[in-house]
């Protein structure tokens, strides 16, 4: 047996060296306009607490959780509320978002940046500060982090699982900060793993990062409770599925969450910015973002406040080299296509991957000819081209007897499709309709 | 900026794979087998191939341009369609039954039923098994005027096997000669040593998996020595000779005709071994690849729905 994986999978180029040795930069604002969503993460949008013209510090809570699965945002400049209406957002759609006139004084709230003993903090309080700090998923989901840290039962948590495996091509960031933070990352570890008496903690790191392996295997090398898993290099490896099946050999379907099977799986910079908010009062107001690609001047890693515009990220990178024809927010295989760089950076903005070339359009569909490639790689085990049919007959039904709800969307078999048909766009859209359709039948059965 | 950069949906990059690769690589596979055919038959053997490949693509091409549809002779399945069919013809056989054949193919079997991807069998084994019966005499001549072979003398191994024996068709053909293909029989299926070269090939180049072919050999063997003589030897005769190693590796495989399913090519390929053994056994014909291969092709969409994988995790429930 060689190293911790999953069955299937593909190997698209990984881009990393582009970026991968450039050390994170921070990069203050230069725009006055910070932009702050009310909707940067899975749930219900969060509910503004400030109001125009009101004045606001760093590390201000301006908008509050509005329900159960929901964030807070902070501002992570200070200065003055100007507007509070819809912009757009890397996804495409406009969403209500805080507009702050950054005064560029970064003046913080009381208590900022004040180291804490979190020792002795009691478990209520760490996931206070968690929820309190907005912390979200920060590998790409989003999905409120103090909800995944509050399990119905605490006790049957067998494994926290750091997610370190950046295996999404070009990403950067979380091995730069494995490379550059890694004792925050253990100390982050050590707080999720003080709420969970039975847990041991795992980071499971791909083996293309060698040098991120042996520095935190050097880190916790007396930690008796955290081990390293070296992960063979395989695309979706960090997908959540994916990466409990190689550490833990569990297995979970789209009905089940990881703590249904005694685990939980946080990202590398969510682990970070818990320590950051717990140890350091610093709730998540920044974000690592790579900036990449064959379009870019010169790739590179920068550290920025939320709310700062993508344009200015470009531009701090040295502007285009080549006029690009593709900009995607993430990477290339589960980012989305942006048609405009006035977007800001959110919680979950990993990085602005950038083509010269557009291989999707390059690429054009011919007719399947049934080689079963896709079945090959799907981590899900599932049979896209057949699922293809149905989607393509808007037979929702027939989706769901093939198992279509167990999609990743991680894009693997389209990736290796040789009549480049699009699968996992076909499954997306079918995916949505059927949780639409589901959810009209529950609202149905409700009214009854 | 706005408005100017593509916008899809992701993923965002695909691998270097397509379907006119493929295609050429199941033609680079068949240049060994079709190199030997020639040398062995000679030059009647090169026009069938030629005349049968142009009908083949001239066919697609015309029908395509007569519907108004998009000409898709680049993909080179119309080009594999002919050589299989080529391959699959007598030496001798004269010229406008391929070319024929090649038509049906491409037009009734493919074109008719939606184009690539949308046939339900192997066009060129559907077209042979429309010339077998339309044209029975021709092809099951195998007479040969470059290997000095004529037709009333000179049945296949496998129709001397079966009126003969194994002790009387070893004299006549010894597996040496069966390997390396000095015997009767369409251009194509002779050499079991040039098939696998090609086999290789397409392995290797991750066109095939081993799965359906192993299996479906081996399917006929235990199906030959268990029903037939039960000597290995016969055993041996039978998965060299008739068109089996080529049927196996170079038409049983065939994607669009096949199942999808991992689990379902098992079950086929052992369907179409039990079929093969059924027909050479107690059939009227000595032969019987191509039938089974077209019958497990009508059944495959069935074998599909039956042996859908269990997706990841199916299984798992609440702890």
């Amino acid at each position: 047996m060689g190293l911790a994986t999953f069955i299937g999978g593909v190997h698209p180029y990984e881009g990393k060296e582009l970026s991968m040795e450039h050390p994170i930069t921070v990069l203050q604002p230069n725009g006055v306009e910070m932009v702050f969503p009310l909707s940067q993460h899975i749930g219900a949008p969060a509910k503004p607490l400030v109001a125009v013209g009101d004045e606001v510090l760093v590390g201000q809570i301006i908008a509050e959780a509005g329900g159960f699965i929901s964030a807070n945002v902070v501002s992570s400049v200070s200065g003055k509320v100007k507007k509070i209406e819809p912009r757009r957002v890397a996804n495409g759609s406009m969403v209500n978002s805080i507009i702050i006139e950054n005064d560029k004084e970064y003046r913080a709230v009381e208590g900022f940046g004040k180291k804490r003993d979190y020792t002795k903090l009691s478990k209520d309080e760490i996931r206070k500060i968690v929820k309190d700090a907005g912390i979200v998923g920060l590998g790409g989901a989003a999905f409120p982090t103090h909800v995944k840290l509050s399990p119905k039962n605490e006790n049957e948590i067998d494994y926290i699982i750091v997610n370190g495996a950046e295996c999404e091509p070009y990403l950067t960031s979380d091995y730069r900060l494995m490379m550059e933070e890694p004792e925050k990352l253990v100390e982050g570890l050590k707080i999720i793993l003080r709420l969970f008496p039975n847990a041991k903690g795992i980071i499971g790191i791909e083996n293309n990062k060698p040098e991120a392996i042996a520095k935190i295997k050097k880190l916790v090398q007396n930690e008796s409770k955290i081990e390293v898993v070296e992960l063979y290099t395989k695309y979706p490896q960090g997908g959540e599925r994916s990466l409990i099946f190689a550490c833990t050999g569990r297995k979970l379907n789209s009905s089940l969450l990881p703590a249904d099977v005694g685990c939980i799986v946080d990202n590398t910079d969510t682990v970070i910015s818990i320590y950051n908010a717990v140890a350091e009062s610093t709730p998540l107001i920044r974000r690592i973002v790579t900036i990449t690609g064959d379009a870019v001047t010169t790739p590179q890693n920068f550290k920025v406040r939320t709310g700062t515009n993508y344009q200015e990220l470009i531009e701090a990178a040295g502007g285009f080299k080549t006029e690009p024809k593709k900009v995607l927010s993430g990477g290339p295989m589960m980012g989305q296509a942006l048609f405009t760089l006035d977007i800001p950076v959110t919680k979950s903005s990993s990085s602005i991957t950038t083509f010269v070339e557009d291989e999707v359009e390059e690429n054009p569909e011919t007719p399947c000819i049934k080689c079963g490639r896709c079945i090959d790689v799907c981590p899900s085990y599932l049979v896209p081209v057949l699922m293809m049919d149905k989607a393509l007959n808007d037979d929702t039904e027939g989706f769901e007897k093939l198992n279509g709800m167990e999609c990743v969307e991680c894009g693997s078999c389209a990736y290796v499709c040789p009549a480049k048909r699009p699968l996992t766009q076909g499954f997306k859209y079918m995916r949505q309709a059927v949780a639409a359709k589901r959810r009209a039948e529950a609202a149905k059965k409700e009214g009854k | 900026m706005a408005g100017k950069f593509n916008v899809s949906s992701s993923p965002h990059v695909r691998d270097n794979s397509s379907t006119a690769n493929i295609m050429k690589d199941v033609c680079i596979a068949m240049i060994p087998t079709l190199a030997f055919g020639c040398f062995q038959f000679g030059l009647s053997a090169l026009i069938v191939v030629i005349c049968t490949v142009l009908a083949c693509v001239l066919a697609e091409y015309l029908y395509e341009k007569i519907m108004n549809k998009p000409v898709t002779i680049g993909d080179f399945s119309a080009v594999v369609t002919g050589l299989i069919l080529a391959l699959n013809m007598p030496p001798q056989i004269p010229v406008w039954m391929p070319i024929l054949g090649g038509v049906f193919a491409i037009i009734v079997v493919k074109q008719l039923y939606g184009g690539l991807g949308q046939n339900f069998m192997n066009p060129a084994l559907a077209a042979r098994c429309f010339m077998l019966i339309s044209f029975a005499g021709s092809m099951t001549n195998f007479s040969s005027v470059a290997m000095k072979y004529d037709s009333s003398s000179t049945p296949t191994p496998l129709a001397f096997l079966k009126a003969k024996g194994i002790t009387d068709a070893l004299e006549q053909y010894n597996l040496v000669n069966i390997f390396l293909g000095r015997i009767p029989g369409t251009i194509g299926e002779v050499s079991t040593i040039a098939l696998l070269i090609g086999a290789i090939y397409l392995v290797v180049r991750k066109v095939i998996s081993l799965r359906i072919p192993l299996i479906y050999i081996a399917t006929v063997a235990v199906f030959v020595f268990l029903f037939g003589d039960h000597n290995p030897t016969t055993v041996l005769y039978h998965v060299l000779s008739g068109g089996l190693i080529f049927g196996a590796f170079f038409m049983a495989t065939d994607y669009v005709s096949s199942p999808v399913t991992k689990m379902g090519q098992v079950y086929f390929a052992i369907f179409i071994g039990i079929l093969t053994g059924l027909f050479r056994l107690f059939g009227g014909n000595a032969e019987g690849v191509s039938y089974a291969i077209i019958i497990g092709n009508v059944v495959a969409p069935l074998i599909e729905k039956a042996t859908l994988p269990k997706a990841f995790g199916r299984e798992a429930k609440k702890a």
